[in-house]
């Protein structure tokens, strides 16, 4: 195995009295896929947004592709661009275009000029088969559509990993397969993901690694087959099998 | 600095004149806040009258008293009145200027209000027997007024705080006395113990509205 | 001469009204300055206070929010008599066009900084962190991504506060400032004619009833849609 290129060591993480994590270790290597499943307020999204520090760790380390993002001394702000994430909400920009929306930061944070972010802007949306909506606001598109252009945006500024916090969950049944496919795209690209979602279909066939949280820590992990087929864990089965009857 | 703005020996001076005047606002607030309440349900209760000859002078006398400067309209009164042969004093002219200036306010307050109340609300109460009339006071009125309670509210805080323009037509409230006493002492003192009890009196009621429009408008997305 | 043409002869005296029509357009220029004056002063100093707020220092916010309320308490009577008749007791006379526009412009500032406040709390936190997460710092986050959507949000509430605080003016009179109503009240005691009251009224509604209009459609205009 190569490098890992996110190494999070003994992450906790408390809300007031709350104890959200409770020292979680993750290692993910350069191309990989890996696929984070569990109940409801097991911590994973807490886990995603602790490794670009939209959430503080209360304690731990992470590091990004070689940049400590802990370290008060980083540019945090430099550190994200290359850590993309796609929210639930997919948290579109209502007041831009779809190609203000992917240009925002390329303008801002790259310093790009507006010729150049365009271009890149438009390649980006033509990767997640939008190009043709550049000019319509968030208003004017489906779902789907939009968390595609959350996809775009955020790949639009080279990302070496990106985060998906539930990407599908907000989406009506029809439109999430449109998303997938995106993911699916990137993955052949061979991009670094780590994904937090319920798309048990997608977590089989694309999956290198699925990891089962619950209660703030890792229960189990392992290539798809294994976890979902033959979990070692009772919470684990316990788990898969709700899932699944539904 | 204390000698002139807040000198004791003043304040001990000057406090019953002061005092009448903070007595006078608060009852001259105890009348104007119900007329203009009562001008205002007046407008909307109209406003639920779709028809265009309605809607058009109403929606022209609103925009007209949104336009017009209250202290004009009260110096309109006072002053041009007596020459048509009517002298009202000033008491009578705050009364009537508030009650059209702030039943304007009132008035589109309370409009909306009523149109937030679903046309449900009113169909239900119509299919249980009730008449308009009785629709509209037991069902729409306590929904709307809810609906709109950090308008009503603020609009009231406006209203308190304009019964100050009745020391221009020499109406007996705080401001009034507050600046006879000033002119009585050549001293400062009495303004600024004015302005202190005014902000005493308003605070809360603005610290309660700041809370209550945060709220309003994060749920108006 | 039937009661009618008395009526018209007092109110709307043809001779008196042509003699101080002069007086009553020089009134409207003052106004208009002070009305502009008002609102650039008192928007622009209620958004900084609202960006200043955002910074969540809190001593800072403390003194924010005091100086808010002290204004949204105080009837801006009484501050424009404070400044005026107050202030030189301290040493510093500022003239009734000054008293008014400072009186008028913290009111403004005060209301507008609460609307604005208002207006950024309300824009979702999943908008902070998309923009963060693509590593926009939070100056430019609040810049380029909250700041354009409160601003659209709080434009209807604004628009009613500032012309109903604008409409103000008409206070400078009580300290002598020579706008529309001043010019108005001491062309009434010059001619003993209530005519030039009625101009004044007349000049109100030319400055303002078009602003009232533009208001009514501006509201619906930017009833939010997403």
């Amino acid at each position: 195995m190569s490098k890992p290129i996110v190494e999070a060591r003994e992450i906790h993480k408390h809300f007031g009295h709350l104890h959200v994590l409770k020292g979680v270790d993750l290692e993910v290597a350069e191309r990989e896929l890996v696929f984070v499943i569990g109940p409801s307020g097991s911590g994973k999204s807490t886990l995603l947004r602790c490794l670009n520090r939209l959430e503080e760790p209360s304690s731990g380390s992470v590091v990004v592709d070689g940049i400590d993002m802990l370290d008060p001394r980083t540019d945090i702000n430099h550190a994200r661009q290359r850590i993309g994430m796609v929210f639930q909400s997919f948290n579109l920009y209502p007041h831009m275009t779809a190609l203000g929306n992917v240009t925002l930061a390329l303008r801002k944070v790259a310093g790009k000029s507006r010729a150049e972010a365009d271009a890149l802007g438009l390649a980006a949306l033509q990767r997640v088969g939008l190009a043709d909506r550049a000019g319509h606001t968030p208003g004017q598109l489906s779902g789907g559509q939009q968390q595609r252009v959350a996809i775009a945006r955020a790949i639009a500024l080279e990302p070496r990993v990106m985060l998906f916090d539930e990407p599908t969950s907000a989406l009506d049944p029809e439109l999430v397969g449109s998303v997938l496919e995106v993911m699916r795209d990137l993955r052949q690209s061979g991009m670094t993901m780590i994904v937090v979602s319920h798309e048990m279909g997608f977590a089989r066939n694309a999956a290198d690694r699925v990891m089962f949280m619950d209660d703030g820590l890792i229960v189990e992990q392992g290539p798809p087959a294994a976890i979902f087929e033959n979990p070692t864990q009772e919470r684990t089965r316990a788990f898969i099998g709700q899932i699944q009857r539904h | 600095m204390i000698e002139t703005f807040f000198n004791p020996e003043i304040i001990a001076a000057i406090w019953p004149i002061v005092l009448a005047g903070l007595l006078n606002t608060v009852l001259l607030s105890l009348i104007v806040v119900p007329l203009g309440l009562l001008g205002g349900l007046i407008l909307a209760l109209l406003a639920t009258v779709h028809h265009p000859l309605v809607r058009w002078p109403l929606m022209a006398w609103v925009d007209f008293f949104r336009a017009f400067p209250p202290l004009v309209l009260l110096v309109l009164l006072f002053a041009g009145l007596p020459f048509a042969g009517l002298e009202l004093g000033g008491f009578a002219c705050v009364a009537i200027a508030f009650f059209l200036n702030t039943g304007a306010y009132y008035g589109e307050i309370l409009r909306a209000g009523i149109e937030s109340v679903p046309a449900g609300q009113v169909e239900a109460g119509r299919s249980t027997g009730l008449s308009r009339l009785q629709a509209m006071t037991y069902i729409v009125l306590p929904q709307a007024v809810r609906n709109v309670l950090p308008d009503l509210m603020s609009n009231t805080l406006e209203v308190v705080k304009l019964t100050s323009l009745g020391s221009v037509v020499a109406v007996p409230e705080l401001l009034f006395q507050a600046r006879q006493a000033q002119s009585l002492t050549y001293n400062a003192t009495p303004i600024v113990l004015a302005a202190i009890i005014y902000f005493l009196l308003l605070w809360p009621m603005v610290r309660l509205l700041s809370r209550l429009e945060n709220r309003a408008l994060a749920s108006r997305r | 001469m039937s009661t009618w043409d008395r009526f018209v002869e007092t109110f709307f005296n043809a001779k008196v009204m042509v003699k101080y029509l002069p007086d009553i357009l020089s009134g409207m220029v003052v106004t208009i300055e002070l009305a502009v004056l008002i609102v650039l002063s008192g928007l622009l100093a209620g958004l900084v206070l609202a960006l200043l707020r955002a910074l969540a220092i809190r001593p800072l916010n403390w003194l924010i929010i005091f100086v808010v309320d002290l204004f949204r308490s105080l009837p801006p009577l009484v501050i424009i008599v404070l400044i005026y008749f107050g202030l030189p007791a301290a040493g510093v006379s500022p003239s009734g066009f000054v008293s008014t526009w400072l009186s008028l412009a913290f009111v403004l500032m005060a209301f507008s900084e609460e609307i604005f406040w208002a207006g950024i709390t309300s824009i979702p936190k999943g908008q902070w962190e998309a923009s963060r997460s693509t590593g926009l710092s939070f100056g430019q986050t609040l810049i380029n991504v909250v700041l354009p959507q409160a601003l659209r949000l709080t434009i209807p509430p604004l628009t009613n506060r500032t012309i109903a605080i604008t409409k103000g003016t008409a206070l400078g009179t009580v300290v002598a400032v020579t706008e529309i109503l001043g010019q108005a009240s001491s062309a009434v005691s010059n001619s003993y004619n209530p005519s030039p009251l009625m101009m004044g009224a007349a000049a109100y509604l030319v400055l303002f009833l078009p602003v009232v209009v533009a208001a009514r459609w501006v509201e619906t205009k930017f009833a939010w849609k997403r």
